[in-house]
């Protein structure tokens, strides 16, 4: 079932339905070979679904995905090898080391021991966890854990990696480092990334493309840039607008601009309702009429703005912790 | 020409067979390894390890004490059968009482103990079919029960060599053998039943307690209960006649034998104890001029038979629900 184009993931019409609950809506997603991809959503947004179909262990209700051309449901195994996968929350057995966990995931991935040895002392050196690997996982922290996650994905070498809220439960210098790490397993390696979260402003400094997830539809995806313009194009704006001279002329010539629709005084400035960006034309009128700006804002139309407005009540929670 | 297609054959279906089962080895070798060095099992082993010799010593010094009074057929079975007056368990009753546990401890956390550790997403998002995780889990269980039946059957059958001094004969090594064999497919039964409700259940605790209510119940209360449904059917009291008697008890054993536990014990009892001739009620007429004698190792396995294949089939049936569900649950907690 290849479909001959460079997508190394896609989903086609993708659905997923508990009962009557709809966990995951038609979901179109494509993924380029060699980016950083974040599926950005509110916690139930249908990430984890998501994921869990990418990977085969979940069957889609309808529509079909595709991992490198495969389809994860009917060849599970193909997709599996290719496809590294940290869990949120990641386990471990505590009552081995971190190493016999990393030769567990080695045998079942079938590499020989000789070359499980090598491959595990490269990715624990490369997690900074050396120091621990014969220690019991048991006594490991959170933080441990996760590089040992990481590290148990690099064992794999896997073309596309996939990590559901990398960043949960860790703290801020962890997740720098984390996300640094990230970036370099893109760059560096060359693997594709696809990484869930809920938090924007954490993963956009990694992500090449997001897309935002919510209710299980994919209300907007692209570069971060891209998104903003998705996004702000569908609202109505609100331009906050200072000038001098500070006049009743000032008003119509507003109105005479296209896409504003309507115009009212608030305390010592004009807010401007339009349905698209005009702050160039804006800027162009009010000085060929010799009016000068002296404050011009965009008022709560930013990416930040609407993406809160999705889930403000998570933003409530974990936004301090960030 | 031919033999070569044909080696040829089975070389691409063998190479078919190990493609299905990618991971089941590993998987296998795991969870033997985990088995065997766990605090768990290892507590279990030594309990009935202890008990198995104090069995083996009273069976030995009570057999000593009736040398000679009557006759002494089959000393090296009776090692197995015979309980003293200090302890009132030989060495089978220990077994069929304590297997089950041991049963149980070995599976009742397979499936939501992984679910627990969050490592069942980790594990099945690695290269292997979904069914190589539970097909290892049980393998695994039956290999470490295997090696502790096996285990202890020979050493207190090397031990009863030494203190009694009287070698068995072939029938006997054979009986002890479908012994062993017959305590592990039993024990193995106790097995899947707890890997299914570990799938049923999310809380390892629940599950735990789910299987030793079953099996309470099985080994306990549907004999009482039998009994006590064969006499609503079939009432019967001192006058009654023959036909309602036998209908009563053929009814309270029929009911009996949905308990593997039941089937398990008439296998037996039937197998290490040669005189046993029918295990079915038998009328006086029946037996009336028949000579007293023992059975052959082949007639003994031909009267327990049906019990054998109905203990198979309950182990396989159990394991099949479990295997079923567990391909259809959904991964994620």
């Amino acid at each position: 079932m290849t479909t001959g184009n460079s997508y190394i993931l896609e989903t086609i019409d993708l659905c997923k339905k508990y009962g009557d609950m709809v966990a995951v809506d038609n979901l179109n997603l494509k993924v380029e070979e060699g980016i950083v991809y974040g599926l950005l959503g509110p916690n139930g947004a249908g990430k984890t679904t998501t994921i869990l179909m990418l990977l085969g262990l979940t069957e889609p209700t309808s529509g079909q995905a595709l991992v490198n051309g495969y389809e994860p449901f009917r060849n599970p195994l193909q997709v599996k090898s290719l496809v590294g996968y940290l869990p949120d929350n990641v386990g471990f057995y505590d009552e081995l080391t971190g190493e016999e966990n990393l030769l567990y995931t080695a045998a079942l991935n079938g590499i020989g021991k000789d070359e499980a040895q090598k491959r595990i002392k490269e990715a624990l050196k490369r997690v900074a966890m050396s120091h621990a690997a014969q220690k019991k996982v048991g006594e490991y922290s959170r933080g441990m854990r996760q590089r040992l996650g990481i590290a148990d994905v690099l064992v794999k070498d896997p073309k596309l990696i996939i990590l559901d809220e990398p960043t949960l439960g860790i703290d801020p210098e962890g997740i720098q480092e984390l996300l640094s790490f990230i970036k370099d397993l893109a760059k560096q390696d060359g693997r594709t990334i696809l990484l869930s979260s809920h938090l924007l402003h954490q993963i956009q400094q990694v992500c090449d493309k997001v897309g935002i997830l919510v209710k299980g539809k994919l209300i907007a995806s692209g570069t971060i840039n891209e998104l903003e313009q998705q996004l702000v194009s569908q609202e109505q704006m609100e331009l906050e607008l200072k000038a001098v001279p500070w006049d009743e002329k000032l008003g119509s010539i507003c109105q005479a601009i296209d896409g504003v629709n309507k115009i009212t005084v608030q305390n010592d400035m004009l807010l401007l309702e339009c349905s698209k960006d005009i702050r160039e034309d804006l800027v162009k009128a009010l000085t060929a009429n010799d009016y000068c700006p002296t404050h011009l804002t965009l008022r709560g139309v930013s990416l930040d703005s609407i993406y809160l407005r999705y889930f403000h009540k998570e933003e409530e929670y974990y936004g301090k912790v960030s | 020409m031919e033999r070569s297609a044909k080696l040829q054959d089975i070389k691409s279906d063998w190479a078919r067979v190990s493609e299905a089962n990618k991971g089941l080895a590993t998987v296998v070798r795991k969870e033997v390894g985990d088995h065997l060095s766990g605090k768990r099992f290892t507590i279990l082993a030594l309990l009935v390890l202890i008990t198995c010799l104090g069995s083996l010593y009273v069976a030995a010094s009570t057999i000593r004490t009736t040398v000679g009074q009557d006759e002494l057929d089959f000393v090296f079975l009776r090692l197995f059968t015979t309980s003293g007056s200090s302890m009132p368990l030989s060495f089978i009753s220990f077994v069929s009482f304590l297997g089950p546990l041991v049963g149980i401890t070995l599976g009742f956390d397979a499936i939501n103990g992984e679910r627990d550790r969050r490592t069942l997403s980790r594990i099945l998002s690695q290269p292997i079919y979904r069914d190589a995780l539970i097909n290892g889990k049980f393998i695994a269980g039956v290999i470490v029960i295997a090696i502790m039946v096996f285990g202890l059957g020979f050493l207190v059958a090397g031990l009863g060599l030494i203190i009694t001094g009287v070698p068995p004969t072939l029938g006997e090594v054979l009986r002890l053998l479908t012994y062993l064999l017959l305590s592990v497919i039993y024990i193995s039964f106790w097995l899947a039943l707890a890997i299914l409700c570990s799938l049923l259940f999310r809380q390892t605790s629940t599950s735990a307690l789910a299987g030793i209510a079953i099996w309470l119940f099985m080994a306990f209360f549907l004999n009482l209960m039998a009994g006590m449904i064969a006499d609503g059917i079939y009432p019967i009291n001192d006058n009654s006649e023959a036909g309602q008697i036998i209908a009563n008890t053929r009814t309270e054993q029929m009911i009996s034998r949905i308990s593997p536990a039941y089937l398990y014990s008439e296998a037996v009892t039937s197998i290490m104890n040669p005189s046993v001739r029918s295990i079915a009620p038998v009328l006086l007429e029946q037996a009336y001029g028949a000579i007293k004698g023992t059975l052959s190792f082949g007639q003994s396995l031909l009267l327990i038979w049906p019990q054998v294949v109905c203990l198979i089939a309950e182990m396989l049936i159990c394991f099949a629900i479990a295997y079923i569900s567990f391909m259809r649950q959904e991964i994620r907690a």
